[in-house]
């Protein structure tokens, strides 16, 4: 169904969370440190990576911006404690989600779900205003998934590009974070907002000229974002 | 009324007492010494003046011995009177009517001493007359008979001296004495208020030591001063603090090993729980093949996999609040619908009574608020009854939510401890209603939302038709991103 890169150090973790998620139908490939990992994604191709934060020589945050430095790929963290600090930089280091140990396989695998949805075109969302759209410099291309700056492709991880096509598709509107948490990241209960705002922050840090002064992703204060107007 | 108080309150302090007892000695002191010297002296300086007064007037009757023939003349007795007067006094010589005088002012002659001296006796008298002392000195000149007996001869004579220089002299004594007493009091009082300063500061000093004391820093120390017993409550006093100080350390270094103990527990069981969660899903769906004995034990470790993770999580959030590492996580939120998504991510929409105004934004954590009021929610829906209303009402400080049901209520009991930690009202009750940590959690989790002094709270009471309410009451300007306690 899909290549899972595990990245765990705990044995017993490892085995457990990879016999799960290969009854789901995953091929999981485990690895017990993040150069092994890095090793691994050179060698061969995944569609996901699973990546403890803790891990023993190369720490889960050095391993997540090296891998978004080899492409797009989407990166679900476990965090071991709840730790706020982590999940922070975590998600500044570029990871798509994330889940607190222990986690229950299922819901592993529908956040897993989730992130493939956003990789892949299976559920185009505003896919039905097929051509391409001008936002001033934004050129968003809903079929092709492209988004360009002054006809320069801009690349875009598959939450971040989720996460602009969301916002434009209705511009001059105002969409909380928890709209765009049950949209984009399919977050059915109470998530977490910082997913939106570090999110957010990344985009912006794309396709803004500013981005302390942002002018496609605005932030309406005590009620979320709004795309534009320009 | 409460100015006589104070003044009471003043009088019986132990300053105002010292200064008291020391100015009533010195005056004391100085009056009796003073007023002993001055009337010794004067009677010193009335003495001398007295006899020399007497010396000169029978020095100078000796002179004009033997008198002429009885009874003298008019002229006689003028120039007796001539010759008695001096610089120092003048005389007056009275025989029977006639009168002499060597002088213009009128002596102040009484008809006691002339009846004394009438007797035959040297008499002497002070009086004063217009506001000037006198001194009256009278004898009667004896008369020897051809026999060689002596007897009156009824001829009188007085000196009479003016006592002003004397009077001067004991005027400048009084006047010194009067400097000697205001200056001694003015002596007591520095001399009080000096003793006061090193008796009270001592004093004051240990009554501010243990003001602190009792406010907590108990590193508070007194700096012992000399070898007197003040020094020695001192000395107490910081032996005391040491030992508190000692006592109070080892019970908070224990207790903080306590709950660095159980900190460290959970996080070393997440990582065995984190594999066995990790196949609770295998589990369950391999129960349904498995025959009998092995799927209701397959079940069974599955289920209580579960529990035990919820407890982790919920021991590992109290730590965090224990260990003061809890942060919030704030944003603007609209209350009510926050309260709306809780509900119905819980699937409890159409079991509870939502009075939801709309348009309450407060700025909190809203995981937190999540948290407690899903708890408080669920907890209606275990020990209550149904309905359960939750209603959210807000002024421009705070914002409020109640949660209520149409139970039996709490008990008295049982109110004072609904947030301690695996407190069981019911020991009936089985963990797997929850944790014990629930209410534990959102009471923290209230306590964590501070806006300078304002800091949100959870209360449990019961409502005055029947069922319990807790209400919970936010601040809706949250500043402080939680940590310290």
């Amino acid at each position: 169904m899909s290549q899972v890169l595990l990245i765990e150090d705990h044995q017993t973790v490892r085995d457990g969370l990879q016999l799960a998620l290969t009854r789901q139908g995953h091929t999981v490939h485990a690895v017990g440190t993040g150069e092994q990992g890095l090793e691994r994604l050179r060698a061969a191709p995944s569609d996901v990576v699973v990546l403890d934060l803790m891990l023993p020589g190369m720490d889960g945050f050095e391993v997540c911006r090296r891998i978004r430095q080899l492409g797009d790929l989407p990166i679900i963290m476990l965090t071991a404690r709840n730790d706020d600090m982590d999940v922070v930089a975590g998600l500044e280091a570029g990871a798509d989600d994330y889940v607190v140990k222990p986690v229950q396989a299922r819901v592993l695998e529908a956040r897993i779900r989730a992130v493939l949805r956003r990789t892949g075109g299976d559920s185009r969302r505003g896919g039905e205003r097929a051509g391409l759209e001008q936002h001033g410099a934004l050129t968003i291309d809903r079929a092709a998934l492209v988004v360009s700056k002054d006809g320069t492709p801009v690349s875009l991880a598959p939450t971040e590009l989720r996460l602009l096509l969301e916002l434009s598709h209705t511009p001059g509107q105002v969409l909380s974070r928890q709209q765009l948490l049950e949209a984009v990241w399919e977050h059915g209960y109470l998530g977490d907002s910082r997913l939106v705002d570090a999110c957010v922050q990344r985009v912006r840090a794309k396709i803004e000229a500013d981005s302390s002064a942002p002018v496609f992703i605005q932030t309406v204060r005590g009620f979320g974002y709004r795309f534009g107007p320009l | 009324m409460t100015f006589w108080r104070s003044v009471a309150a003043q009088a019986s302090s132990l300053r105002v007492r010292l200064l008291l007892a020391f100015a009533l000695l010195g005056v004391t002191t100085t009056a009796v010494v003073a007023s002993g010297s001055y009337f010794q002296a004067r009677t010193v300086i009335l003495q001398q003046a007295q006899d020399a007064a007497v010396m000169s007037l029978t020095d100078q009757l000796t002179k004009v011995y033997p008198i002429a023939q009885l009874p003298p003349t008019q002229n006689d007795l003028d120039l007796l009177a001539q010759r008695l007067s001096d610089r120092e006094g003048f005389a007056v010589v009275i025989y029977r009517d006639m009168r002499a005088q060597g002088s213009q002012t009128p002596a102040p002659l009484s008809p006691e001493l002339r009846a004394e001296v009438g007797d035959g006796q040297i008499a002497w008298q002070r009086v004063s007359q217009d506001g000037r002392p006198w001194l009256l000195i009278g004898t009667q000149l004896r008369l020897e008979r051809p026999d060689g007996t002596a007897h009156p001869s009824g001829l009188e004579v007085y000196s009479v001296r003016d006592l002003v220089p004397e009077q001067q002299s004991i005027d400048q004594l009084a006047t010194r004495a009067w400097w000697t007493g205001g200056l001694s009091l003015l002596l007591a009082v520095l001399l009080a208020l000096l003793s006061a300063r090193g008796v009270l500061r001592p004093v004051r000093d240990l009554g501010r030591a243990a003001r602190r004391l009792g406010e907590g820093d108990l590193s508070t120390r007194l700096t012992v001063r000399g070898v007197d017993e003040l020094a020695d409550v001192a000395r107490t006093f910081n032996d005391t603090a040491g030992t508190l100080e000692r006592q109070v350390g080892e019970l908070r270094r224990m207790e903080s090993d306590a709950r660095r103990f159980v900190a460290d527990v959970s996080h070393e069981l997440r990582t065995p729980l984190a594999a066995m969660t990790a196949v609770t899903d295998v589990l369950d769906e391999e129960a349904e093949h498995l025959p009998g004995d092995a799927g209701r034990a397959a079940r069974l470790v599955s289920q209580e996999t579960q529990n035990l993770t919820h407890l982790v999580n919920d021991l590992i959030e109290i730590s965090r609040f224990d260990s003061g590492t809890a942060r919030l996580a704030l944003d603007d939120v609209d209350v009510g619908a926050a309260v709306t998504a809780t509900l119905r991510i819980r699937g409890w929409t159409d079991r509870v009574r939502a009075d939801l105004p709309p348009a309450v934004v407060a700025r909190l954590d809203p995981r937190r608020l999540d948290v407690i009021v899903a708890n408080l929610v669920g907890n209606a829906f275990r020990h209550g009854a149904e309905p359960v209303t939750v209603r959210v009402s807000a002024d421009p400080d705070w914002v409020t939510i109640e949660v209520a049901d149409q139970g039996p209520g709490l008990d008295p009991e049982v109110l004072p401890h609904v947030f301690d930690r695996f407190y069981k009202a019911d020991t009936a009750r089985t963990r797997s209603e929850g944790s014990g940590l629930g209410l534990a959690i959102s009471w923290e989790n209230a306590r964590l939302h501070r806006h300078g002094e304002r800091r949100g709270a959870l209360v449990a009471g019961n409502a005055p038709g029947g069922g319990a309410v807790f209400t919970l009451r936010l601040p809706r300007e949250t500043t402080d991103t939680g940590g310290a306690r």
